[in-house]
């Protein structure tokens, strides 16, 4: 068949080959620069003692066994993220939802509403980390003063280990903005038609919302839930900073911090990469927790990358 | 579509009175219309406090005098302003300041240059691998950095010497962004082929074509893809932690805030003074673009 082919016709099948090529190149570096060659790196790595100075040297799976079995940090930042992905995602889900539902039905001063509920999402994480960590302080925060004025239990928040996941998940759901977004765009191309033929059913607001609303805007709940769990599996600004700044000892000039304050509380698996490679100099043990982030991360892109249509390309 | 039209029963089953049932029903309506609107914008009122009492207390309480913050009166006694100056005047601020402004204003740049060719082929080029390509943007878009930190930092601090620098932060985003790419390709995708099809017609080339047909047309999308990084860049953390960190003349606004507040452990007030001094930037650009972002956002979830 190839051999058929019209001299001209190959010519213009290399040119077009060639401008795909020259189209795609700066992503073809990035990606071999910055992601094939260090993810291939972090794998000998991972099998490696080195700590920067000395060349490395060969230990076999002792990074791995020392990660899974030794390493005090490694299950309980897994543990947080467990209960992060629970209730931070449900939470947050679920009021942007609520909240897109309730920006489609307001009629006065619809633009103010969306930028008050819009404009956390953009607050500069650690600037919003401290703001929140002022608002909760146990002694002389706002919030609790508050609560103690109307007589309910004042929590010690970022400092109570019980408490520390439940104030980073108020951040959290404070910065909603973004699903908030997604949602009202979903919920505003549900088509009127329906809400019309189920309100002439005799259907109240429930079972509007269950049988109409719901099964139109699920692919996006699926994307919002899809997403959460993976950002949830990388947070890392907000926990290390709440954790820093509770704790009263700021570590940006080499003063050594306990991870996780309070009691480990706060830890998630990326400030473990950052402890073991930046703190410890194990860049070994590092890049065992790189990778289980990376096969973590990559197990909900496929699943995210299934269940959407991301690739439907025009033809 | 009001309830009147809809429920005739009703209409029909109110006894005779003023008026006659049509306008009763009409009436009942009205009210419950009302009461709708009144239950609806009350969420509304109790959502907005939930989500702009937080920035109203770090107003307020960056504007306190040292003792007052300390205290439980939350509205300032005398509003000291002059804490903003104070902030402003630290030692450090003005260059994280421009360092901050650097990184966001060459990483924006250089990231949409870098990915709307890329973005474009992916969009309207027919080829092999097109998928493949398509699978690998949105994994690498999926991933966090600290997945390749460790060669990363040891290729930037021990081959290219470039420690206690942003350049490590900036230099890869002249070969296209993931995430931008990803954005930008679902605009594309939305614009009908005719165009391109009608500037090959007439002798364009494809680059031409990307510069002089496409690229007026998807100007909001290219304003919403600066804008996310603009912010990415101006909010990162982990970056300058990583690069910067060893040399406090390269740091940027959001690592060198955390130091401010070592400094100042007791003196919340300069403290949330330095906070509203990072977050003004950012919520200045929002309302000046306020649209664009919301676009831009939309398009990040609406392909389903």
């Amino acid at each position: 068949m190839t051999a058929a082919v019209h001299p001209l016709l190959k010519a213009k099948r290399r040119k077009s080959a060639l401008r795909t090529l020259a189209f795609l190149s700066p992503w073809i570096i990035g990606f071999s620069v910055f992601f094939v060659y260090p993810l291939v790196s972090t794998v000998y790595f991972s099998f490696m003692k080195y700590n920067g100075i000395n060349a490395p040297t060969w230990v076999g799976g002792k990074n791995w066994s020392y990660v899974f079995t030794d390493y005090p940090f490694f299950w309980p930042a897994l543990r947080n993220t467990l209960w992060l992905v629970v209730v931070m995602v449900t939470l947050r889900v679920l009021f942007g939802l609520g909240i897109g539902l309730l920006i489609t039905k307001i009629k006065t001063g619809a633009g103010f509403f969306r930028t008050a509920f819009y404009l956390p999402y953009l607050a500069p994480p650690v600037a919003a980390t401290m703001a929140f960590v002022f608002l909760l302080n146990p002694g002389t925060g706002p919030v609790n003063h508050l609560l103690g004025d109307v007589g309910l239990p004042t929590p010690g928040w970022f400092t109570d280990p019980h408490w520390s996941k439940p104030a980073l998940t108020m951040l959290a759901v404070w910065g909603i903005g973004d699903l908030m977004v997604i949602f009202m765009a979903a919920l505003l191309d549900v088509p009127k038609e329906q809400y019309e033929a189920a309100e002439l059913d005799g259907a109240g607001p429930w079972h509007r919302f269950r049988f109409v609303t719901l099964p139109n805007i699920s692919p996006i709940v699926m994307f919002a839930v899809v997403t959460g769990v993976i950002q949830t599996m990388q947070y890392y600004t907000q926990p290390l900073v709440a954790g820093k700044v509770a704790s009263g000892v700021i570590g940006n000039s080499g003063q050594q911090v306990e991870p996780g304050y309070p009691d480990k509380s706060t830890l998630t698996l990326p400030q473990l990469v950052y402890e073991r490679g930046f703190q410890r100099f194990d860049y070994g043990s590092a890049c065992v927790i790189a990778l289980v982030l990376f096969v973590l991360s990559m197990a909900f892109t496929a699943l995210l990358l299934r269940r959407n249509g991301f690739l439907s390309a025009e033809d | 579509m009001t309830q009147a039209t809809l429920s005739p029963g009703t209409a029909t089953t109110g006894a005779k009175g003023h008026g006659g049932p049509d306008v009763r029903a009409r009436r009942t309506a009205r009210r419950k219309q009302t009461l709708h609107w009144i239950a609806v914008h009350a969420l509304g009122i109790a959502a907005a406090a939930f989500f702009v009492l937080p920035f109203v207390f770090v107003l307020l309480t960056a504007v306190m005098s040292d003792n007052q913050a300390l205290t439980r009166d939350l509205w300032p006694h005398h509003w000291q302003w002059s804490n903003f100056r104070t902030v402003w005047d630290t030692p450090g601020f003005l260059t994280w300041w421009r360092n901050t402004l650097v990184y966001a204003v060459a990483g924006t740049v250089l990231t949409v240059v870098s990915s709307l060719p890329v973005a474009y082929a992916l969009a309207k080029f027919r080829f092999r691998g097109r998928n493949l390509v398509m699978v690998l943007v949105i994994s690498t878009m999926m991933l966090p950095p600290q997945v390749v930190i460790i060669p990363m930092y040891l290729f930037w601090t021990k081959q290219m010497g470039m420690d206690g620098s942003l350049w490590p932060l900036i230099i890869p985003l002249a070969f296209g962004d993931a995430f931008t790419i990803f954005l930008l390709r679902q605009f594309l995708l939305t614009i009908p082929k005719e165009y391109t099809e009608a500037a090959k017609v007439d002798g364009c080339g494809e680059l031409r074509t990307l510069l002089t047909v496409i690229v007026p047309m998807i100007k909001p999308a290219l304003a919403a893809v600066a804008l996310f990084q603009f912010f990415y860049c101006w909010n990162d953390y982990f970056g300058p932690q990583i690069y910067a960190s060893s040399n406090p003349g390269a740091w940027t606004l959001s690592y060198g805030l955390e130091s401010f507040k070592g400094a100042h452990h007791t003196n919340w007030n300069l403290t949330m003074a330095a906070t509203v001094l990072v977050m003004a930037p950012v919520i200045v650009v929002f309302f000046f673009a306020q649209k664009a972002f919301i676009e831009g956002v939309t398009l990040t979830g609406v392909k389903g």
